[in-house]
């Protein structure tokens, strides 16, 4: 699904630069979950933006679903980001004018769907999120856990092969944030590949598969045996 | 092109316009007050145009009348204070003599009581050629002018204006025919003209020049002369030439500047089209100027708004939207709000002129004559608004792409 090779990247920081990830290797398989743990400032965010296309690495291979990554225009990476990827923020990053179902329905809009289509697979989304009573609500009149419920919801529309995470409970309590988890591992049972930055044990025991990051090179990669969110809810 | 007709393209615009209300409101004030600035000046600067057309209409520019005064130097034993009389004559040495002439015509005016039945009245009565038709446009609404018979034949016969009609006849009275007492003479009436404008003294009505001459004992006497140069030519130095034989002829002293008026309708055509393309460019230049302002203020708010959003755009780009998508939904909204306020200025400046029009342009005497802009000017404007509102738009475009997704992002 995913394979990475030698991955390295650096900031300028005035005349110095900083080299945050110093040659990453891993692999992810369809079908996985996996948290990436490491402590503030190690490059979790980094990594996951490399993945996610939103930024580029310096050095290193990156394959995607068969597709090597690398020189993407602006264009393409657009493409690539919409076909193959869904991401959940921490601050959820829903557009706030736009109601919950016109925000679900705004990736199918770039992938030129008609509007008709676009609101009957946004609506299906929101339902399985269980916020269809909600579609016509502006973000601000949703919680923190219902926003989020949306941002996975539009992260879900153009039905992506793999799901990026940074930080999806950051915002939210306990509760929530394992009402979201239980939610996430409810997808990750119907085979979507999740991957997680977190830096709560607690969430990343949630998932199957625990990569932990220090000085910018991986401590530890480890298998673990998964807690099921709905034991807490 | 075909996003331009998708629902969402222009969902998505008024949703980020109407995110900011007032702001929109207030960014297309500029424009809006520029148009309707180019709107109401043209369309004025036309009103006054077609007054003064009204008022030439008739007139062929290009021509000066002159008449005789008194002399002002003592010259060949003649005392100063004589009073020259032109002659008929005096226009054929002209007509001959005179470079770049293109007609002389003589004319005789003066005041005669006039009866139809029993209605009366005293009117000027003009004695005239043909050509008079030539240099001031007759527009007859029935019949005809004099014609060369009636000159040769010294008829009896006589056009009038429009005005002499409805005062001497019945509403909707045949007159085609029809006889008019005049200083007690029977006269046939042959044709009606529109009454003429209030530049130069209009006629009332017109007879043969030579039947004239006959009835009043003029003689070869004449009351002055309409005299037109070809178009080539300089109206001013056939007017100085024309004096210069008259002096001659009439033993006036040559430096004599008294003793023949003049009245040079060519240079005061001059001065007023001078005045009137002075004016349309002053419009077109404070117009343009004043859009451009417009405009740029819009790019202006475009970019603080593309700033604002930086965020959003990020999110946008990271579900997909490719650069592309985004700029060109940031000029679309540029030149969407570019026109609106374009529109509203052009139907508020119409309506504004349609006032103007109805508050200064009814009557014989207004000042503006169908203020109005014509649909070419409408369409130049709207065209130049979306030049304008596409090229501003892409500074704003531009820039919400030029940051990398991930700073976007990240910005708080
Ligand atoms: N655009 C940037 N320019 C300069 N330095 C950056 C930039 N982005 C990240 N860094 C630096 O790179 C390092 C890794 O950042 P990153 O965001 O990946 O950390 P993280 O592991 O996600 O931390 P956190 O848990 O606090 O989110 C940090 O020291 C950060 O200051
Ligand atoms: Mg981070």
């Amino acid at each position: 699904m995913l394979k990475i090779n030698k991955l390295h990247k650096s900031y300028p920081i005035g005349d110095s630069s900083l080299h945050v990830l110093k040659g990453i290797d891993l692999s992810v398989e369809e079908g996985e979950m996996v948290a990436i743990m490491g402590s503030s400032g190690s490059g979790k965010s980094t990594l996951l933006n490399i993945i996610g296309m939103l930024d580029e690495a310096d050095e290193g291979e990156y394959i995607l679903d068969n597709v090597p990554i690398k020189d993407l225009t602006e264009k393409k990476a657009a493409i690539y980001r919409n076909k193959f990827l869904g991401f959940i923020f921490q601050s959820f990053n829903l557009i706030n004018y736009k109601n919950a179902l016109d925000n679900v329905a705004l990736p199918l809009y770039y992938q030129g769907l008609k509007r008709k289509e676009r609101i009957e697979t946004a609506l299906f989304h929101l339902e399985k999120v269980g916020l269809k009573d909600w579609a016509h609500h502006l973000p601000k009149e949703l919680s923190g856990g219902q926003k989020q419920r949306v941002a996975i919801a539009r992260a879900l529309a153009a039905n992506p092969k793999l799901l990026l995470a940074d930080e999806p409970t950051g915002a939210l309590d306990t509760k929530t944030s394992h009402e979201i988890m239980a939610f996430i591992q409810s997808l990750n049972d119907e085979g979507k590949t999740i991957l997680m930055v977190t830096h709560e044990e607690d969430i990343a025991s949630m998932c199957k598969r625990i990569v932990r990051l220090k000085d910018g090179v991986i401590m530890e990669d480890a298998f673990v045996e998964q807690v099921r969110a709905s034991e807490y809810v | 092109m075909r996003f331009l007709l998708e629902r969402d393209t222009w969902q998505e615009v008024f949703d980020s316009l109407g995110k900011n209300k007032l702001r929109t409101a207030l960014t297309m004030v500029g424009v809006w007050w520029g148009i309707l600035l180019l709107i109401v000046l043209l369309g004025s600067a036309r009103g006054i145009e077609n007054s003064f057309n009204r008022l030439f209409g008739s007139f062929a520019t290009n021509s000066v009348f002159v008449w005789a005064q008194s002399t002002s130097k003592p010259f060949k034993g003649f005392q100063e204070g004589r009073q020259v009389q032109l002659k008929i004559t005096d226009a054929k040495k002209i007509e001959d003599n005179v470079e770049g002439i293109e007609f002389v015509v003589p004319r005789n005016r003066n005041q005669a009581l006039v009866i139809h039945d029993f209605l009366s009245g005293n009117f000027s009565v003009s004695g005239d050629y043909p050509l008079l038709d030539q240099v001031q446009k007759k527009k007859m609404i029935q019949g005809r002018f004099i014609n060369q018979t009636d000159i040769d034949e010294n008829r009896k016969v006589v056009a009038i204006s429009e005005e002499i009609y409805k005062q001497l006849f019945e509403k909707d009275a045949e007159m085609i025919g029809e006889y008019i007492q005049l200083n007690g003479m029977n006269f046939k009436i042959v044709g009606m003209f529109e009454t003429g404008g209030n530049m130069g003294p209009s006629d009332d009505m017109n007879i043969p020049f030579t039947t004239f001459q006959q009835i009043y004992n003029m003689g070869g006497n004449i009351g002055w002369m309409m005299i037109t140069g070809k178009p080539e030519y300089d109206i001013s130095q056939i007017e100085a030439d024309a004096k210069l034989i008259l002096r001659n002829l009439n033993k006036v002293h040559p430096e004599d500047n008294r003793a023949f008026g003049s009245f040079n309708l060519g240079k005061e055509f001059e001065k007023i089209t001078g005045f009137l393309t002075g004016m349309q460019f002053l419009t077109w230049f404070v117009g343009i100027a004043t859009l451009f302002a417009g405009v740029f203020a819009i790019g202006n708010i475009l970019l603080i708004t593309v700033r604002e959003r930086t965020k959003e755009i990020g999110v946008r780009r990271a579900l997909g939207a490719t650069p592309f998508e985004i700029k060109r939904q940031v000029v679309l909204e540029a030149v969407f709000i570019t026109l609106i306020a374009g529109l509203i200025g052009i139907i508020t400046g119409g309506l504004i002129l349609m006032l103007v029009d109805s508050l200064f342009g009814q009557g014989p005497e207004a000042v503006l004559v169908n203020a109005s802009v014509s649909i070419s000017i409408v369409f130049i404007a709207l065209t130049i608004l979306i030049v304008l509102g596409t090229l501003i738009g892409l500074i704003p475009a531009f820039k919400a792409t030029s940051i990398k997704p991930i700073d976007a992002l990240r910005e708080e």
